[in-house]
């Protein structure tokens, strides 16, 4: 089997190739597979460091707010995982206004995963009265502004309250629907959460089923 | 006494030699124009970089809390403070200015046809780990911009799908842009980038002395060995290295000093624009350092203009052309991808645009304004004539690369001298 020379015309010493063939082949695949499952292994540590610390878990934990001072077409800001959160009171009349537009809109019904489950409908909310979003739009992370009293209407036509991002342009319903034509591709997250009491809501998390 | 000191080194180590073969005896094409000043400068500006960099990290802070503080110590209280961080900034930004001028000379010029394809790709391995490189220095300041910037760009990888958000945790280090971001930025920033960008550089240098460097004529100075008349060849005596395997036509000087006395004289014209700019000018109206970086980042506050440093703009602007998130990115890096396959996508054999044919020159004239539009359009306010503008600018982009790919096939080509010309 072996097949050793040791005529030094021979092309394979020429050639600096190994000898004695099999043990050199089994040397090499034995200690590639041994290194490259080093490299996994090492790679753990250095790739699992980048993710959040157990300190930025902590940060990011939930928040809960008192919203019985919010006034009927009030927006209050709280701050969860750092990130602006929205909660607006919405009046009735807002509330029937918002399907006015609907063939403005990219995706009125909310089909893109934007929500938890609960809010999968046409006012993208727990409870229709308050409006939950994370204030972040969905194209490349500015915070849109709120746009009230028919300041709204320059961007959209017949709409008069909305959210109008100030970078590129997108802008948002009541309901935090997406107009067509604009950057951002979808609607409004709306973080999960519960309401713990009629003026106790927790953000973060949603309610046991 | 010296020459004993010499001889001892040069025993040990092959100091002469590597310094003979890439600095003194290196054969240069004597035609080399104003052009090839722009490599020259751009290892200088690394070198400030570095040196400056070094100096800042001695008061910078990397923390969230820290950061835009211990850049106002830097600016107030340190000792020539204000003027290494002008020195590192006003840096970042000539440097862009100097690799763009080489990218465009190696457009003109064919200098990355075949054989230098691979030194184009060092060349654009350095262009894209420069961008990583300035775009989290710029991050480190912990301005509004800094911080918004960061948001803009590392969303981008929220795109990709299946993958793109968790991705974007993973980089972030957190739910949101935070201290984490920023103190592994700041790692990534002195130590990380800054080697890979030296080795490329390196690379980069490796690989023009081996397949010598072009010039505005396109005409190879190393010749087949044994093709060239005695007096046909440079009287010069340049490093065996290149005559051993080539013979070396009377077009080329040596690189010391004839090169060198070159560079240098474009250095000092190049430092005194670069003092004025430092000195007098360092946010350069708002383009070098933007105004919103002079506010501390706020995460609940969004600038109401969110762009990127000047040398981003172009690519910016092709971002937001298109009207779809994960389209935008993919054409983003696709304008920077097709620079790079440039060797692959021209199948011209004449390299120097003297010698192509006539569109050839308007196509890239064109691209180049194209690019500086580009860059205008992404770094200004939106307005709506800008969105269709931005579209049409982006498909001339890469319609140079369509129609270089179609006319470089059949190209009515000039003569090329068989000689360098004047």
């Amino acid at each position: 089997m072996s097949n050793v020379s040791v005529d030094a015309t021979d092309s394979s010493i020429n050639e600096n190739q190994p000898q004695d063939n099999p043990r050199r082949r089994f040397l090499t695949i034995a200690t590639s597979v041994v290194g490259a499952v080093g490299v996994v292994g090492a790679a753990v540590p250095f790739i699992g460091s980048w993710q959040p610390s157990e300190k930025a878990k902590a940060a990011g934990a939930d928040v809960q707010i008192d919203i019985s001072k919010v006034e009927p077409g009030q927006l209050i800001r709280v701050i969860w995982r750092s990130k602006p959160v929205w909660v607006v009171r919405r009046t009735p009349e807002l509330l029937a206004s918002l399907k006015n537009h609907e063939d403005q809109l990219k995706d009125p019904n909310s089909e893109v995963e934007q929500q938890p489950a609960f809010a999968q409908n046409s006012y993208r909310s727990l409870k229709e009265e308050y409006l939950i979003l994370v204030g972040i739009c969905t194209h490349l992370g500015c915070s849109p502004q709120h746009l009230t009293d028919g300041a709204f209407a320059q961007y959209a036509e017949g709409v008069s309250e909305g959210f109008f991002c100030p970078c590129h342009g997108s802008k948002f319903d009541m309901a935090g629907r997406v107009f067509e034509s604009v950057p951002a591709p979808s609607n409004l997250v709306v973080p999960p959460y519960q309401f713990v009491d009629d003026n106790t809501v927790i953000i973060g998390s949603e309610a046991e089923a | 006494m010296f020459k004993n000191l010499l001889d001892w080194i040069e025993y040990r180590i092959p100091m002469m030699r590597v310094a003979n073969m890439h600095a003194i005896q290196y054969p240069a094409p004597k035609n080399m124009n104003f052009w090839y000043i722009f490599g020259f400068l751009a290892t200088i500006v690394l070198v400030n970089q570095i040196v400056t960099g070094i100096w800042l990290t001695m008061s910078f802070e990397p923390s969230a809390e820290r950061a835009f503080a211990s850049v106002e110590y830097i600016m107030r209280d340190v000792q020539y403070g204000s003027i290494l961080r002008y020195m590192h900034s006003t840096g970042a930004s000539f440097f862009f200015i100097v690799v763009y001028l080489h990218m465009f000379r190696g457009m003109m010029y064919g200098s990355y046809q075949k054989p230098r394809e691979l030194l184009w790709l060092f060349g654009m391995f350095i262009y894209l780990a420069l961008m990583a490189e300035a775009f989290m220095g710029y991050v480190l300041p912990w301005g509004q911009m800094s911080y918004w910037g960061a948001q803009v760009i590392v969303s981008l990888f929220s795109a990709i799908p299946v993958v793109g958000p968790d991705l974007v945790i993973w980089i972030q280090g957190d739910y949101v842009i935070s201290g984490a971001t920023l103190n592994r930025f700041f790692a990534l920033h002195v130590i990380a980038l800054p080697l890979v960008i030296v080795i490329l550089v390196f690379l980069h240098i490796v690989a023009l002395h081996e397949v010598g460097s072009n010039n505005p004529d396109g005409v190879e100075v190393k010749r087949k060995k044994g093709s060239l008349k005695e007096e046909e060849k440079t009287k010069f005596e340049m490093h065996e290295y290149y005559t051993k395997k080539y013979d070396i036509i009377d077009d080329v000087v040596p690189f010391f000093p004839h090169i060198v006395l070159k560079d240098l004289v474009a250095f000092c014209v190049f430092l005194a624009l670069f003092c004025y700019v430092m000195f007098f000018m360092p946010e350069m109206g708002g383009y070098f350092l933007e105004k919103p970086n002079f506010e501390i980042a706020n995460p609940l506050k969004t600038p109401e203009h969110i762009f990127p440093v000047w040398y981003f703009t172009p690519f910016y602007a092709i971002l937001k052309a298109v009207p779809d998130k994960l389209g935008g990115v993919i054409a983003m890096f696709a304008a920077i991808i097709a620079l790079a396959v440039l060797p692959w996508i021209d199948r011209g054999k004449v390299k120097s645009w003297r010698y192509r044919c006539g569109f050839h020159k308007w196509n890239l004239i064109i691209f180049a304004i194209v690019f500086v539009f580009l860059g205008y359009l992404g770094g200004t306010p939106q307005e709506n004539w800008k969105i269709t503008a931005s579209q049409i600018a982006t498909i001339m982009y890469f319609g140079f690369f369509v129609l270089l790919f179609i006319y470089s096939k059949n190209e009515k080509t000039k003569p090329v001298p068989e000689r360098i010309t004047k």
